[in-house]
């Protein structure tokens, strides 16, 4: 009588997770390497290599790439002076409120809030130009660009770099900075040969998930930039509205190359979270 | 360190700056639609726009069976997971960050071609049928945010020691889960209720794929044609982020903070 009750209540969350989420995305890996007539063949994947395919891919790349990076920086900057830097206690939980927040805040109008602060009215453009002459677009600035892009992604990775890495710096014993005292280590010692060591992999395998988190994402970029600006997801977004590449079979191999790259990211992202793990418990 | 302390303070300075200079441009941008004057048109504009009701409308009820949903299949998989099936642990848990790998927009895409018309389980054939599938989806986004939060409140509960007095009392599977194991996890799945609202309420890739009429495409929409309402929908969307976060933090001081005894 017992086995069937506890196989009946997970069965509903793997029969979901079947249907819903492993299916769905096998049928389109599998349509990867598939033909019109349903043959097996790789010509889909070798037609990813056209120009207009590969640059959307390097844009793509560049942008999660870059977004991660300053905002990894940025944001262990900041957790290490919220945590580390003597500042108030009321600073700290603000700051760990309002990264929440921010790292929720995504999607379209996150680009409505960047388009009214960088765009050619927005706030701070004008600021620039009457108070400091200076006239950020005639510089070559634009917000429908990589950089414009860049920016506006730093606005949800810092925060979701300051609530992950937080409980890491936290994680630090006590106990290590005063054995380095100890044993004679000066303060850039201490950080080199213990902090810095210790951080390392839960710092990278955030890193790995902003990258994930940035190059998934469409709403930001499409509403941010229409299609101007040819990442990824809006190629496909364009493909699978309209078959725009006329090749259905393509929007899957499209699709195949984002999981592969998303997919890579995470296995990175385990492995150093599980290296991460074995300091922080 | 008092080097150290000054550095401290310019990082926390700049951060600041960084984050709060767009919420004000925005803030500014949404109120100058009367020319001249600072004034609250554009949110009038917004919030009398029966489109902007209608859609949000919309969005608000499928986050709603989106909760009910991603509750319905969780909680009793982390509840059997935690009392009899602990070898299943490492399966769910990936699949549950599977929605983390997999993009949306690859995620629907799939639907579109496997639950087409012409496929053995239409779902794209009725409108009706077509909601059910964006319910669905937003439930695999939620996925990895409600499980957590509920395997987070099952863990400061004894489960084993209430289904076992339960059980001596004479509750049957149904009342357990309901009225003796969901309760104490009420709190840790209002935190995962509300992180799903704050995703799904502006949702755009799954909404404008299937062709749905929520929230995260009308703002799209507004973005494309109009000047200044957009900012207005952008402060009204961190206000509505903001109000979810502040609900989780304000529900976790209620939550137990451990219970649990060792076997």
């Amino acid at each position: 009588m017992r086995l069937p009750t506890q196989w009946l209540g997970v069965a509903p969350f793997f029969i979901f997770a079947i249907m819903f989420l492993i299916l769905p995305t096998l049928y389109l890996m599998l349509g990867a390497f598939q033909n019109d007539a349903g043959e097996f063949t790789i010509e889909n994947i070798v037609a990813l290599a056209q120009p207009s395919i590969v640059a959307a891919y390097w844009i793509s790349i560049k942008v999660s790439l870059a977004s991660s990076l300053i905002g990894a920086f940025a944001g262990l900057a900041i957790a290490i002076a919220i945590v580390r830097g003597g500042l108030p206690d009321w600073i700290r939980s603000a700051t760990l409120t309002f990264s929440g927040v921010a790292s929720n805040f995504a999607g379209v109008p996150l680009a409505f809030a960047f388009l009214a602060t960088l765009g050619r009215l927005g706030l701070a453009t004008v600021i620039l130009n009457t108070l400091f002459g200076l006239n950020i677009y005639a510089h070559g600035f634009n917000i429908l660009s990589f950089w414009g892009l860049t920016l506006t992604y730093v606005y949800f990775q810092i925060p979701l770099m300051v609530v992950i890495i937080v409980p890491a710096i936290d994680g630090l014993k006590k106990e290590w900075g005063e054995a380095a005292a100890t044993l004679g280590a000066t303060m850039s010692q201490y950080w080199r040969m213990v902090v810095i060591p210790v951080i390392w992999p839960s710092f990278l395998g955030t890193v790995i998930l902003l990258f994930a988190n940035a190059f998934g994402a469409i709403a930001t970029a499409y509403a941010l930039t229409g299609s101007s600006l040819n990442i990824v997801p809006i190629l496909l977004y364009a493909q699978i509205r309209g078959d725009v590449l006329h090749n259905a079979h393509l929007g899957y191999a499209i699709a195949f190359g984002m999981i592969l790259i998303t997919g890579l990211a995470n296995v990175f992202y385990i492995w150093f979270r599980t290296r991460s793990e074995r300091w922080l418990k | 360190m008092k080097a150290g302390r000054f550095w401290a303070w310019v990082v926390f300075a700049l951060g600041a700056a960084y984050f709060f200079i767009p919420l004000i441009a925005t803030v500014e941008f949404s109120m100058r639609m009367r020319r001249g004057v600072y004034s609250f048109d554009a949110y009038k504009v917004v919030l009398g726009d029966e489109r902007f009701q209608a859609t949000f409308g919309y969005s608000v009820l499928a986050a709603v069976f989106t909760i009910i949903l991603g509750v319905l299949i969780v909680v009793p998989a982390a509840y059997w997971i935690r009392l009899r099936l602990p070898q299943l642990r490492p399966i769910v848990e990936f699949i549950t960050l599977l929605p983390l790998v997999i993009p949306a927009i690859v995620i629907v895409f799939g639907y579109i071609r496997m639950y087409g018309s012409n496929s053995p389980l239409p779902f794209l054939a009725s409108d009706t049928g077509t909601n059910a599938l964006l319910v669905i989806g937003y439930a695999t986004l939620a996925l990895p945010y409600m499980y957590r939060a509920v395997d987070t409140g099952l863990r400061t509960i004894d489960v084993r020691t209430l289904t076992e007095a339960a059980q001596i009392l004479g509750a049957g599977w149904g009342t357990i889960i309901t009225r003796v194991i969901l309760p104490n996890v009420l709190i840790a799945v209002l935190s995962g209720a509300f992180l799903t609202f704050a995703i799904v309420i502006g949702e755009f890739t799954m909404a404008s794929l299937l062709n749905r009429p929520a929230f995260g495409p009308y703002l799209q929409n507004i973005g494309a044609n109009r000047a200044y309402e957009p900012a207005a929908l952008a402060i009204i969307a961190f206000a509505i982020t903001w109000g979810c976060m502040s609900l989780i933090q304000i529900l976790s001081r209620f939550a137990p903070r451990s219970a649990n005894r060792p076997n």
